[in-house]
């Protein structure tokens, strides 16, 4: 057997170094084409992360590498000081890793208060499904994030009957519930209004902190209202990083989202 | 299930007890009713509602893999026969004289049992062998299928060529197995000698007593957490993984307690019917105890018991009279059941009653549904 | 008869019946990469076509008949399978499992017509005189190998089909929109593909080359009402094989299915040459469960 079930809470064990997430020298070939080209990219405790590039970047990828479900055709996924490239998915998040996807990854016939209790529950295994009874703990914290998401009283609610933006909040939640360290979250506010996006915005940066988070989205006022490094990709590789108003202002990165990227080849 | 913080669902609070209360009366009615059949229908006719009860087993745990884990398999055929074959063969060896052969292999011309029957010379071997072959082929194969993430349509098309292959085989290891006729006349069950009046109300109320047992056991399992996740699986087996569960052990649990309950059910036919044959236990058949519980409402474990009850009385009676045209029936029902009434008998009713035909039956008998 | 001619006898007996179930799978394949089902009554359209080129030897006897009854099988599978396809499996396309069962209950009904319009005895397809004989290897290593024309024809017709197909969708403009669907459908839909067209249209394809997979298959036996069921079960084992849709796929999980079954007959006995072949299955998917040629995909499929 591998490891415990449950990643260890933040807090309770001194890490040595502030280092949670490294990805080094990932490449991915989807039959001759590489989605990702050598890219690194690495994460310290408790930071925000945003990264943001043109359709085909390889951001999505990215985060399909980290949580296992595409593989690395060479190069390591190193989180916590121990490689999980080649573990699989399950094992990946219950090291500690949790991911929201693009399009709501809810349960629709499950009630909204059932796929928290299932995403909050600590031990994961197959055999502990057959005892009875739930921990105060995950009570109480399926509580406080019904809360935080804004859906204490759609609680009974089958998840398939929420609105999209309602979904969206649903999934973070669950990504949050899992208590993970590091938290995926791709376009959590596609499909969402200007205020749903801004109080989004004001959840995510609650969570830092306590979460170190990786947000990939296109949506520049969020960027701004999130206030993170950003890190840019182009064609599966690293193409800048900086501060949102750095990222703004540099002309390569307006290349690559203009589109003129073909005649200037960037190397870092 | 008290994994939820839900506070206004109908049925809790003082008024839970009544409508427990009267939730129990029905069903309850029916049992009695079921203890008291001996008594109330013919010897034949006692006869077969063993039969379809025993059947009925394999139908619940259809319930489990099909309705609730989202698996089709259409090779229970084979765990149905695993069970019956392993009592049978029991039977066989227990009327025979120490170093006698039955008569099949004797006419085949054997001269020393094949070693996979000696064993089953032992009454406790032979009832854990009902249970235990059909439960470990079970958890092998479909451990093997699913760990690769191999499901729904191919996993289905696997457990058909499943089905082929048990039923192939049996026929052409005549010598072993009594080939096409199956085994069949047999005497006596530890001591018990079967074919009077008090053995076939005994294996009777034995059928009857499992299937209620059955029923209570694992509506409390699908109303455990257990059952919620394989709910969620069936739904969003990727989202469940990567919330950090590994679903193929809650497939493959599934899986085998619906061969075990095969199983189980093979055994019992085999007592009620006196035979068991390839017949019982190919392609053919194993799609067909598909239909038992597409009838009834394949979430809905009295649905599965209804649907069984229902379609096989239906084939008792149509097949005999007129066997073209049961043929056709039950390929109309194949398709209309599926097309027009997915929910079954079961859903049938729910529709009833969420039309305000009355709650309490709803609840009453598509409980468990979910 | 010394062991060489058995064993290429068998290596050729594998390739003739790996023809049979790339006739027979490729329709299954093609639906099943499209939209994900697959049709129970497939081996139906087998017989339909045994049953056709019977009725067609009566109408043209002589040694021409048999191919005038591929175009009639062809048509009048394709025909079937059309019925099928708009009054059932497109109502229940998002639901895998329950076409699965609704079109058993039609492969029911199928063999039950059969039953009651032909007997359950089955019919003969007698071949022509120019199919009707046997080379044999005279002398050398292979010496006694007898090849039966009529499985060289099946051969002919197999390799045919794989050709015509692969121009259809390598070349045509129906291939082009084939593919297009095949690799995304709400993307094709959206590029204003009339998905559904395309759909009924290579569902009618598969039927009808299962339509001329039944002409092929009276040639060998008698035309009976389950005719079709002892050759679909293989044919289910080549799409769980073959990978998602993949003409190249099929070929190869055909040739697989059909050699490895002909080559373990040499040591054992055709019911425990099935079950030799699932356990071959079991243990294929452990190391390939995308198929021989995998497609890869970046939904997040439930």
């Amino acid at each position: 057997m591998t490891a415990q079930a449950t990643a260890p809470h933040i807090g309770t064990t001194a890490p040595a170094s502030n280092l949670l997430l490294a990805v080094d020298g990932v490449t991915v070939d989807f039959d001759g084409f590489k989605a990702l080209n050598g890219f690194s990219l690495t994460l310290d405790r408790g930071t925000l992360r945003v990264l943001i590039g043109p359709n085909g970047a390889g951001k999505s990828t990215l985060c399909d590498t980290i949580i296992g479900r595409v593989r690395a055709t060479s190069g390591r996924v190193i989180f916590k000081g121990q490689d999980i490239t080649h573990l699989p998915e399950h094992e990946i998040v219950r090291r500690g890793i949790c991911r929201k996807f693009q399009t709501p990854g809810v349960l629709p016939g499950l009630s909204v208060v059932d796929n928290l209790m299932i995403a909050a529950r600590r031990d994961r295994r197959w055999w502990s499904s057959f005892r009875h009874g739930v921990a105060a703990e995950e009570k109480a914290r399926v509580a406080d994030i019904l809360e935080t998401i804004g859906l204490a009283d759609r609680a009974a609610a089958p998840a398939g009957q929420l609105a999209h933006g309602e979904k969206q909040w649903l999934e973070i939640g669950m990504v949050v519930a899992t208590r993970a360290d590091l938290l995926l979250l791709d376009e959590p506010t596609a499909g969402m209004g200007p205020a749903e996006t801004s109080q989004t915005a004001a959840l995510i940066r609650r969570l830092v902190g306590q979460h170190t988070v990786l947000v990939i989205d296109h949506d520049m006022s969020f960027l701004e209202q999130l206030d993170a490094r950003v890190t840019v990709m182009h064609q599966g590789q690293f193409l800048k990083e900086g501060s949102v108003a750095a990222i703004r202002a540099d002309a390569d990165v307006a290349a690559v989202y203009l589109g003129r990227a073909k005649e200037d080849t960037h190397h870092d | 299930m008290d994994m939820s913080l839900r506070k206004n669902t109908p049925l809790s609070g003082p008024l839970a007890g009544i409508a427990f209360g009267r939730s129990l009366a029905v069903p309850l009615a029916v049992v009695a009713l079921g203890v008291l059949a001996p008594w109330l229908v013919s010897a034949y006719e006692l006869n077969l509602l063993a039969r379809f009860l025993a059947m009925a087993l394999l139908a619940m745990g259809l319930v489990l893999v099909w309705g609730q884990g989202g698996v089709l398999s259409l090779g229970q055929g084979v765990f149905f026969g695993l069970g019956g074959y392993a009592i049978a063969m029991h039977m066989k060896l227990a009327a025979l004289a120490d170093g006698d052969l039955p008569d099949f292999m004797v006419w085949s011309g054997l001269d020393a049992l094949p070693w996979w029957w000696v064993p089953f010379k032992s009454p406790l071997v032979a009832i854990l062998g009902v249970v235990l072959v059909p439960g470990a082929v079970a958890a092998l194969f479909s451990w093997a299928v699913f760990r690769r993430r191999v499901g729904g349509v191919y996993f289905a098309l696997i457990t058909q060529a499943l089905a082929l292959a048990f039923a192939t085989l049996l026929i052409s290891q005549q010598p072993s197995t009594g080939g096409f006729n199956g085994l069949t006349d047999f005497q006596t069950l530890m001591g018990v000698e079967l074919g009077t009046p008090a053995a076939a109300h005994g294996l009777y109320w034995l059928t009857l007593a499992l299937v209620v047992g059955v029923f209570v056991a694992l509506r409390a399992l699908m109303a455990s957490r257990y059952g919620l996740l394989l709910r969620a699986i069936r739904d969003g087996e990727n989202r469940i993984r990567f919330l950090g569960y590994d679903p193929t052990p809650f497939k493959v649990v599934a899986f085998t307690i619906g061969a075990v309950l095969a199983g189980l059910a093979g055994a019992l036919f085999t007592l009620h019917a006196g035979v068991v044959s390839p017949a019982l236990v190919g392609v053919v058949p194993s799609i067909e105890m598909v239909i038992w519980v597409a009838v009834g409402g394949r979430n809905s474990l009295a649905g599965a018991i209804a649907g069984t009850l229902a379609v096989n009385l239906a084939k008792d009676g149509v097949s005999s009279a007129f066997p073209d045209l049961w043929l056709y029936a039950l390929g109309l029902v194949f398709v209309l059941v599926v097309t027009l009434l997915p929910g079954g008998l079961a859903g049938l009713v729910a529709d009833a009653g969420a039309a305000g035909l009355g709650k309490r039956l709803k609840t009453l008998i598509i409980g468990e549904a979910k | 008869m010394g062991e060489w001619p058995l064993i290429a006898g068998q290596v050729f007996n594998g390739f003739s019946v790996a023809s049979l179930y790339v006739l027979a799978a490729l329709g299954l394949a093609l639906s099943f990469g499209l939209m994900r089902v697959i049709n129970m009554a497939h081996g139906e359209m087998l017989m339909l076509g045994g049953y056709l080129a019977y009725l067609t030897l009566q109408v043209v006897p002589g040694p021409l008949g048999i191919l005038a009854a591929m175009p009639v099988a062809f048509l009048g599978a394709a025909a079937v399978g059309a019925v099928l396809e708009t009054t059932l499996i497109k109502r229940l396309s998002a639901r895998p499992l329950d076409t699965l069962l609704a079109t058993w209950g039609v492969s029911l009904i199928l063999q039950q017509a059969a039953r009651n319009i032909f007997g359950a005895i089955g019919v003969d397809v007698r071949a022509p005189q120019w199919l009707n004989h046997a080379y044999t290897v005279q002398s050398g290593l292979l010496e006694g190998l007898t090849i039966p024309a009529t499985r060289l024809f099946i051969l002919a017709v197999a390799f045919a089909v794989m050709g015509a197909l692969s121009l259809l969708l390598a070349r045509t403009r129906i291939g082009l929109l084939v593919r297009a669907v095949n690799q995304d459908r709400g993307m094709a839909a959206a590029a204003g593909i009339n998905v559904r067209a395309v759909d009924l249209s290579v569902f009618c394809l598969g039927t009808g080359i299962a339509g001329l997979a039944g002409v092929v298959l009276a040639l060998l036996g008698p035309v009976t009402p389950n005719v079709g069921q002892s050759y679909v079960v293989p044919a289910f084992l080549v799409v769980v094989l073959g990978g998602l849709g993949s003409l190249k796929g099929t070929a190869i999980a055909s040739l697989i299915v059909g050699l490895f079954s002909a080559l373990v007959q040499i040591l054992v006995d055709v019911s425990l040459a099935q079950v030799l072949l699932l356990l071959f299955v079991i243990g294929f998917i452990q190391f390939r469960p995308q198929g021989v040629v995998a497609v890869r995909s970046r939904v997040l499929d439930a």
